[in-house]
């Protein structure tokens, strides 16, 4: 059949952002029709990438990989920036910042991580994660009169492109070794290669790239302060697609060495990212006053537990990741939502007390942020709590049974500030005085996070049964 | 007479380092864009050095997709300097601190 046929999610993708580019320069009332364009191209592609989950192929000279896990990888960036654009369209209107601009860098950047899953090459890895982070930077800016979202996407930049340099030079190393760019071919002659210094050194460094971009410790600093400084609904896709696309790049590009080869060269240093970053994001978030600052050093902390998946290297590890990142995504982006809608203009109620005794002034509102708290912090039956449990399952089938206590104690630890806030709003009362804006789009995507949060805690089993399927 | 590899790689290998420190000492930020713009040169470099070593043609071919994320990259982060220069009439990366580190 012809190849094109298995990459439709990405074809309706670059055709979207076409189309809207066309409709950005010639419609006067592009505010209004950019967003739920994009939100059915974002569904188009989700759900025809869903659609084609099971036509497993390699296609282009193995360049790309399409069905299986990809697919539901890139099924979860489209619906999770589905959800992210159903968020911007108030907050735009709030901040009085529209660009036409916004809602196609928000594709390009989908587009992106797509490439990213489906990569079958150093090369496409390289693309997508530029296409991605390029589009990022810009986003992290959009609001371009505001100092604050200047300085976070300046950060984000110079830091980012410093992370490029590593992975790039890192594939010039692993070119230079092997003598050839194909990741099928880096499977198939890992042993042969791995005990060559050059071709170590190179993987080592495509893992500091990667590392950057899932934000795990020694490479975390960029973070809170971009969250803090970008637009809360692109800190929403920064935290989830950015992370869980840098994840599947990872997985696809050492996850299948780790689970073929018996000796897992990687694990040390994976094991000791994760630990530092669990208990550092879980220990440093509770000093935070600000909450989009909390919510980047509690990123960092789960950046941590995905990361004992890798360590373990099996292939229950594996698929607890991409379960953990779709928990994960719908979690992050309902609590990036809410925070969304209780921002009032010029960045205020954004400390933590704001949300004191928010549950009398908006009820639903509460109810909604308690549940994914409970989920963030890992209590059954959410589903962060499955994510975590799969993920703790992994490392002690691969007998670092220390590595699955450091992430119960870490998580013991994140649940008092995610905890903290659920009290806020339930026992204290309000300290200041402000109304919060009704947003019935926002709404409607924080209910629809929230469903899945509690489909994926109901019933886990047939979702993880479907991904370890395709990842065996 | 041809140049043996190791040239090319020490070479490139010290291109890189000299972004590294570049990066991480200097507090302009045009400056420091420029030591990331090395970073990504001497990438290049050991591409084509590899590429011309082995006879094989992938490297090349990275190479042209580097350069064009290069100067994609050049051309947002020009600007993002240049919306920060409007705001805050410096792109010294010390002064630009409301944010904490």
């Amino acid at each position: 059949m012809n190849e094109f046929y298995y990459i439709i999610p990405f074809i309706i993708l670059a055709a979207g952002i076409l189309i809207s580019l066309v409709i950005e320069m010639y419609f006067t009332s592009s505010e209004k029709i950019l967003p739920w364009f994009s939100i059915l191209t974002f569904l188009a592609s989700g759900f025809s990438a869903l659609f084609l989950v099971n036509n497993v192929k390699v296609v282009f000279e193995n360049m790309l990989m399409s069905g299986g896990n990809v697919n539901f990888f890139i099924f979860i960036f489209n619906l999770g920036a589905a959800l992210v654009t159903l968020l911007s369209i108030d907050y735009i209107k709030k901040y009085h910042t529209y660009y036409g601009e916004y809602y196609i860098l928000l594709m390009s950047s989908v587009l992106g991580m797509s490439l990213m899953a489906g990569a079958k090459d150093l090369i496409v890895i390289f693309m997508g994660l530029e296409i991605m982070s390029v589009c990022f930077y810009a986003l992290a800016g959009i609001n371009r009169n505001k100092l604050k979202a200047n300085e976070a996407s300046l950060k984000y930049f110079l830091l980012g492109s410093f992370a490029t340099g590593f992975l790039v030079y890192g594939m010039a190393l692993v070119y230079g070794s092997m003598q050839n760019t194909s990741l099928e071919y880096l499977f198939l002659n890992f042993t042969k290669f791995n005990t060559n210094i050059l071709f170590l050194a190179g993987l080592l460094f495509i893992l500091f790239g990667l590392s950057f971009k899932i934000a795990a410790f020694p490479f975390h600093m960029w973070v809170p302060d971009v969250y803090q400084g970008s637009a809360t609904t692109v800190s929403a896709l920064m935290s989830t697609g950015g992370k869980a696309a840098a994840f599947s790049a990872i997985i696809v590009s050492f996850a299948s060495v780790l689970t073929v080869v018996n000796t897992n060269v990687f694990a040390p240093y994976f094991g000791a990212i994760a630990v530092f970053s669990m208990l550092f994001g879980s220990i440093v978030a509770i000093a935070q006053t600000d909450i989009k600052r909390m919510m980047a050093y509690s990123s960092i902390a789960h950046a941590g537990y995905m990361t004992i998946g890798l360590a373990s290297g099996n292939s229950y590890g594996v698929s607890g990741i991409i379960f953990y990142l779709a928990a994960y995504t719908f979690m992050n982006i309902g609590a990036f939502g809410i925070i969304s809608i209780v921002e009032g203009k010029n960045d205020t109620n954004l400390t933590i007390k704001s949300y004191a005794g928010l549950a009398n002034k908006k009820p639903i509102l509460a109810g909604l942020l308690a549940i994914i708290m409970f989920s963030l912090a890992g209590l059954p039956p959410f589903a962060g709590f499955f994510g975590k449990y799969y993920i703790f399952i992994a490392a002690v089938k691969a007998k670092l049974t220390w590595l699955a206590i450091v992430g119960v104690i870490s998580s013991a630890i994140s649940v008092y500030f995610y905890i903290r806030i659920i009290v806020l709003m339930y026992f204290k009362e309000s300290e200041e005085d402000f109304v919060i804006e009704n947003s019935n789009t926002g709404l409607l995507s924080v209910i629809i996070a929230v469903l899945f949060v509690i489909l994926l805690g109901i019933a886990p089993n047939s979702v993880i049964n479907l991904i370890s399927y395709f990842a065996k | 007479m041809t140049i043996p590899i190791e040239y090319y790689l020490i070479l490139s290998g010290f291109m890189f380092l000299t972004g590294v420190v570049g990066v991480l000492t200097r507090r302009n930020a045009i400056v420091v864009f420029m030591s990331i713009e090395l970073m990504l040169n001497s990438a290049d470099l050991t591409f084509v050095a590899f590429s011309s070593y082995l006879g094989n043609s992938i490297g090349q071919v990275f190479v042209f997709f580097v350069m064009t994320v290069a100067a994609a990259e050049a051309a947002v982060g020009l600007a993002i300097i240049i919306a920060v220069f409007r705001n805050k009439k410096t792109v010294n990366i010390d002064e630009i601190n409301i944010l904490k580190w």
